[in-house]
């Protein structure tokens, strides 16, 4: 089992509110990602549930049982961190077996128990090693090792990849959600790369200033976003955000339409505008255009458009692609 | 980055350096050399470098006036207790300046290094009156008590500043693993401190061998160490030149040995957290 609920969980640092009041039910082998921009209480929400932090008010369950006064040691949780804190001293076969070790397993159980996780993620050679031997990629790995070996309740990724190159974030990225199926285990990952949240995620929290802004699925948070906020923290490239005359014609403070959910028509669109700037990615181009009192605009087009810097287009919105917020940033619907 | 240094250039500096170093060093060399001369030698002019008649002599007579091994002790003696102490108390107060920093923690640091610019001196009366009322004159606890509180500011700044480059998350990593607070220290921390600590060892060990001030102050007799025995052969009978440089000599060789087998450790130690 491995379920994780947070009932009103608070946290402040002196007179820092961080966490102002959190409510979360996590499922049993769920993936759910806390995203968000950074200084956003995304970590601290995670430590409070490693046990790491103290709670300031509320109360933290795990598998329905009160731990909010119990010790990290004791909540049976594992955690993976940004700066993978191996421990610096012991070879990559004690790192792994340290958690063993403590729980005071016996000798050639343990050492079974290292050498299987060793064989899941190729470190069988590497064993005999410390960990200023490896490469990022592989102490990563051994980090994740060290999670693994224990068979714990739940697992904590605090931003594991953010300090590894682009080509191996995507490996990894691949590798953790595969060790998500096989293990089935309940997974927390903290990130604060929207992407990241996008592919991995069962289900998104997503973070502003210590408030749980929205909670859903991947593709509920694109499609409908609860506010501003997420629907401009979602998706890449950015949602387009207008206020003014282009909003109130759509009886709206604010309105957001997606890079994709624009049509480049001729004339008679929503907003007339000067293409700026043209990113060809090969399957796709995107182009900037500069939509007068909208504001500047981020256009997804076929990847073999013609238009260059300069040309006129008019846009044209899918009308019920248009999310509609009010003066609050709350959407309207 | 790697700057390009001429062949010349690195000459004339390898030269200044060396220079340097010996001109540091040279009274510490004038004194053993001068522990080989007869008093007559000792104070010729002008001065005989290396060529003059060598003599065991004065070590000979130093040994027999005075008894070294009795001060040697004394000084292993406060040079060790004081550490020891030192560290007992210097340990938990920087892994929690370290670790659980409050408030005030920098201005505490400040405070305790701000008692090291005091002249000594100027707590002596004081310090004296309360050691002769509770008979702690001349007394090895007593020596180890002034020795302890005299060093304990730049130990816990040391150990502090080296404890400040443990991560805190390799901590928090066993602690996840599900190490007791005991284990954590034994297995985690304590093998990650330990260059620290002993660097810190070292470096306590040669400021409370060679500490005059305090020792020439409250000791006499029982706990009077090296210091003492050198003194006391600037006599009032006249300079002895060869003796007191014998002297001088024998109560210096110890820690000059353990300086230089510790010179990496110490090194190491005293320039730890200048670069991140």
């Amino acid at each position: 089992m491995g379920t994780i609920t947070l009932r009103n969980v608070r946290k402040a640092f002196g007179d820092a509110i961080i966490i102002p009041g959190a409510d979360l039910e996590i499922g049993h082998g769920e993936f759910v990602v806390f995203v968000g921009p950074s200084g956003c209480g995304k970590s601290t929400l995670l430590r409070l549930i490693a046990g790491l932090e103290d709670l300031t008010a509320g109360e933290i369950f795990i598998d329905g049982q009160n731990v909010s006064d119990v010790p990290p040691s004791k909540r049976g949780l594992s955690m993976v961190f940004q700066s993978y804190a191996l421990y610096p001293h012991m070879s990559v076969r004690n790192n792994i077996a340290f958690g063993l070790k403590m729980a005071g397993m016996p000798k050639d159980e343990i050492e079974a128990k290292v050498m299987k996780a060793a064989a899941t993620l190729n470190l069988t050679e590497y064993l005999d090693r410390k960990p200023r031997q490896l490469s990022g990629g592989q102490r990563q790995r051994v980090a994740i090792g060290r999670a693994i070996v224990r068979q714990p309740k739940g697992f904590l990724f605090d931003e594991p990849l953010s300090n590894l190159d682009a080509a191996l974030r995507v490996n990894m990225r691949v590798e953790i959600m595969q060790l998500h199926q096989d293990l089935g285990a309940t997974m927390i990952y903290v990130t604060h790369d929207q992407v990241e949240a996008m592919t991995m995620a069962d289900r998104i929290v997503v973070l502003n200033r210590g408030v749980i802004e929205q909670v859903g699925s991947p593709l509920e948070l694109y499609h409908r976003p609860d506010s501003v906020f997420v629907a401009g923290f979602i998706g890449s490239p950015r949602m387009n955000l207008m206020t003014g005359v282009v909003a109130a014609k759509h009886k709206a403070q604010t309105i957001g339409v997606r890079p994709e959910h624009m049509a480049i028509i001729p004339s008679g669109g929503d907003v007339d505008g000067t293409i700026l700037l043209t990113e060809h990615l090969g399957s796709d181009s995107f182009l900037h255009v500069d939509g007068g009192e909208a504001g500047r605009l981020t256009v997804r087009a076929s990847g073999d458009f013609a238009g260059k810097p300069g040309d006129k287009v008019s846009l044209k919105f899918e009308p019920d692609r248009i999310h509609k917020f009010d003066g609050s940033g709350r959407a309207v619907r | 980055m790697a700057r390009a240094v001429s062949p010349r250039r690195r000459m004339i500096f390898t030269v200044l350096a060396w220079s340097i170093a010996f001109v540091i060093f040279f009274p510490v060399l004038w004194t053993v050399l001068t522990s080989f001369k007869t008093e007559g030698e000792a104070i010729h002019l002008p001065p005989k470098f290396i060529f003059f008649d060598w003599t065991l002599e004065n070590y000979a007579v130093v040994q027999e006036r005075s008894n070294y091994l009795k001060f040697a002790m004394n000084s292993v003696f406060l040079a060790l207790g004081s550490t020891f102490f030192a560290l007992v108390i210097a340990i938990p107060a920087a892994w929690a300046m370290a670790f659980a920093p409050g408030k005030y923690t920098k201005d505490i640091l400040m405070w305790m290094l701000s008692t090291k610019m005091m002249p000594p001196v100027g707590a002596l009366i004081p310090l004296y009156l309360i050691f002769r009322d509770l008979g702690l004159l001349d007394t090895r606890g007593g020596i180890i008590a002034v020795l302890m509180l005299l060093n304990l500011p730049i130990i816990i700044w040391m150990l502090y500043t080296y404890f400040k480059e443990i991560p805190g998350e390799i901590l928090e990593a066993s602690r996840m693993d599900g190490a007791s607070v005991g284990k954590e220290l034994l297995y985690v921390l304590a093998p990650m401190a330990v260059p620290g600590i002993a660097s810190t060892v070292l470096l306590n060990i040669i400021l409370a061998w060679n500490e005059a001030f305090w020792t020439l102050s409250l000791t006499t007799k029982d706990a009077a160490p090296l210091t003492q025995f050198i003194a006391s052969y600037s006599s009032p009978e006249g300079l002895f030149w060869a003796k007191l440089s014998a002297a001088s000599t024998m109560a210096i060789a110890p820690i000059l040995v353990l300086g230089w087998f510790a010179q990496k450790q110490l090194v190491r130690g005293l320039t730890f957290g200048a670069v991140k």
